[in-house]
């Protein structure tokens, strides 16, 4: 070991090879930061070892961010303890008291924040070297702005349209993909450019406008059934931005999580578009929902809905010896994850089996149901994914949809017509009996006509889910009316 | 940056993009939510980049420039990393559930 030391020291001294020992410890700590970080990831293959890796990250991330403070480029710490204290108090209260029901909107906002921070990065560095940039170094730091600064407002718009701010609808008007094509050619047009003369700083600002009103333009014709799929394009793109920054900076820590990140973001993008059995290029260009597409909804089969009263679903319920509970984003915006565990509870207490099936694109971002269910203490293995569980429908005495609706729509399998014909969707329909909790008789963010709504074994049961969970529960167990 | 740079570059995105998706395809849809909020925190390593520029003696617009990257990329690692646990923390199997 001393030896080593000794080795090292020797090492550092000489500085023919333009190392220190500070540059030294800084490398040493992004590779450690870098192993650490692939260590944890794999921590998240699974529930039991999960909080182990990301704990495992965060020490990574420590060491990366104290061995770069000991370089010898920084000399003005009060910027950077500025920006640090800052961050940590708007960082902590956003990580530690957002409701899980907003998870879709804090990841939104959290892809924003990193978009930025790698734009700004890439501006500072050609304010800094600017023509000096080799021609490799200009492309880089240039698809980097690009992307950070579309990943910026691309993520405050999905945002926006996740809050509520903007028109959750998407927002369409003629020649629209034209518009987007050639924007898009302009800015590869504007990189080669850049790569050609690196001195033509007016191009490179231009860009960095373009980049921001193309995260706009892109983000501005998706409906909110489609933005589980954006959201993972935009976290792909955050990732792309840093793995460019670290080729503009030399930096391989920047390309390894870079490349984690936007393939993750990616992974997670195309398998949410299979779950909805479309491409990319139709969730960015097809303006899903829009007036449109609703037109070309399958036909209106009509029908009469069945309402029921509580009293009726409780006395289904209570004859029931297999229930399938299928959440949708209905229960988050109701937050009624807690009155559904309750319901869940009381069907067991009566000697019911329960189980939870959770169709990938359910709720607004991957996942979303999963972790909702988990926040009301669910246990984990009462969770089943769509292929694990869509064969026991037909021999389940009760399915019970709580906001849910694409997901569940026969339309998918049975109308070429209809926009999500072929996407994979829960075999409500083939269950015994459905119980169908819904606002009012509105359509899903689809904007289409749900059949299973007026099938013969189909109850609706009108109301706020949580009110009316609640009120079931209650009485099942014999309280009150 | 040279093209000796540039290759090694790409090898290490490469190698690192292969196994990203090696490992992230063994994630369970169960916890593809911790997942985005994990990947987000440590993709806050752009912290490392801004720290050196709102830092370095650059002139005034750059040390502004990289403090602002530095407190969005601080939003992203301290919020993120707190989320994800928070969330971890919620997983549970039957044996440990409170009824």
């Amino acid at each position: 070991m001393n030896g080593l030391l000794s080795l090292v020291q020797t090492y550092a001294a000489d500085a023919s090879h333009g190392w220190d020992a500070r540059t030294l410890i800084y490398r040493l700590a992004l590779l450690a930061a870098s192993f650490l970080f692939l260590l944890g990831l794999r921590g998240l293959s699974n529930p039991e070892t999960a909080r182990r890796g990301m704990t495992q990250a965060a020490v990574g991330m420590l060491l990366g961010v104290l061995g770069t403070l000991v370089q010898r480029d920084i000399v003005h710490y009060h910027w950077i303890i500025g920006g640090l204290v800052l961050g940590t108090i708007i960082g902590a209260p956003m990580g530690l008291w957002i409701p899980m029901t907003k998870m879709p909107e804090r990841i939104a906002l959290s892809h924003a924040f990193g978009g930025l921070a790698v734009a700004l990065v890439g501006v500072a560095e050609y304010l800094h070297r600017g023509a000096q940039l080799s021609s490799f170094s200009i492309g880089a730091v240039t698809f980097e702005v690009l992307m950070g600064s579309i990943t910026f407002t691309g993520s405050l718009m999905a945002f926006g349209k996740l809050q509520g701010f903007l028109p959750g609808k998407p927002t369409t008007f003629p020649g629209q993909n034209a518009l987007n094509f050639i924007f898009l050619s302009g800015c590869l047009a504007g990189l080669v450019g850049l790569i050609v003369k690196p001195e033509l700083a007016p191009l490179f600002y231009g860009l960095v406008a373009a980049g921001t009103l193309l995260g706009i333009l892109l983000v501005l014709p998706i409906g909110g059934a489609d933005m589980p799929v954006v959201i993972c394009l935009l976290n792909s793109y955050a990732g792309l931005a840093a793995a460019a920054s670290g080729f503009a900076l030399d930096n391989n820590v920047l390309i390894i999580c870079g490349a984690l990140d936007g393939g993750s973001g990616f992974i997670l993008a195309m398998i949410m578009s299979k779950a909805m059995n479309r491409s990319f290029s139709n969730v960015l260009f097809g303006a899903f929902g829009s007036d449109a597409t609703a037109l070309a909804a399958g036909p209106d089969k009509g029908g009469n809905v069945r309402e029921g009263t509580i009293e009726d679903a409780a006395e289904l319920l209570k004859i029931a010896s297999s229930v399938i509970i299928v959440p949708g984003y209905g229960m988050a915006v109701g937050q009624a994850q807690h009155a559904t565990r309750d319901l869940a509870n009381a069907l067991a207490a009566n000697g019911t089996r329960v189980k939870y099936a959770i169709h990938p694109v359910a709720g607004r971002m991957p996942g979303h149901m999963n972790v909702l269910l988990a926040e009301a203490n669910v246990s984990y293995d009462q969770l089943f994914e769509l292929e694990a569980i869509n064969d026991e429908f037909p021999q389940t005495d009760v399915s019970i949809v709580v906001g849910a609706n694409d997901v569940v729509n026969p339309a998918a399998k049975t109308a070429p017509g209809s926009p999500i014909f072929g996407m994979p969707i829960l075999n409500v329909d083939q269950s015994k009996a459905v119980i169908v909790l819904k606002r009012s008789m509105g359509k899903g963010f689809a904007g289409i006509e749900n059949e299973l709504f007026v099938l013969p074994q189909t109850m609706m049961v009108f109301g706020d889910a949580k009110v009316t969970l609640g009120r079931i529960t209650q009485t099942m167990k014999g309280g009150g009316h | 940056m040279d093209l000796d740079t540039l290759l090694f570059g790409l090898y290490i995105f490469m190698l690192a993009a292969f196994l990203g998706y090696q490992v992230i395809s063994k994630v369970p849809q169960l916890l593809h939510t911790p997942l985005m909020a994990f990947t987000n925190a440590i993709s806050g390593i752009s912290l490392v980049a801004s720290l050196v520029i709102a830092g370095a003696d650059w002139g005034l617009v750059t040390n502004l420039l990289g403090a602002i990257a530095v407190t969005a990329a601080t939003i992203n690692v301290v919020g993120g990393f707190l989320i994800t646990d928070r969330m971890l923390k919620m997983f549970k199997k039957k044996k440990d559930a409170t009824p």
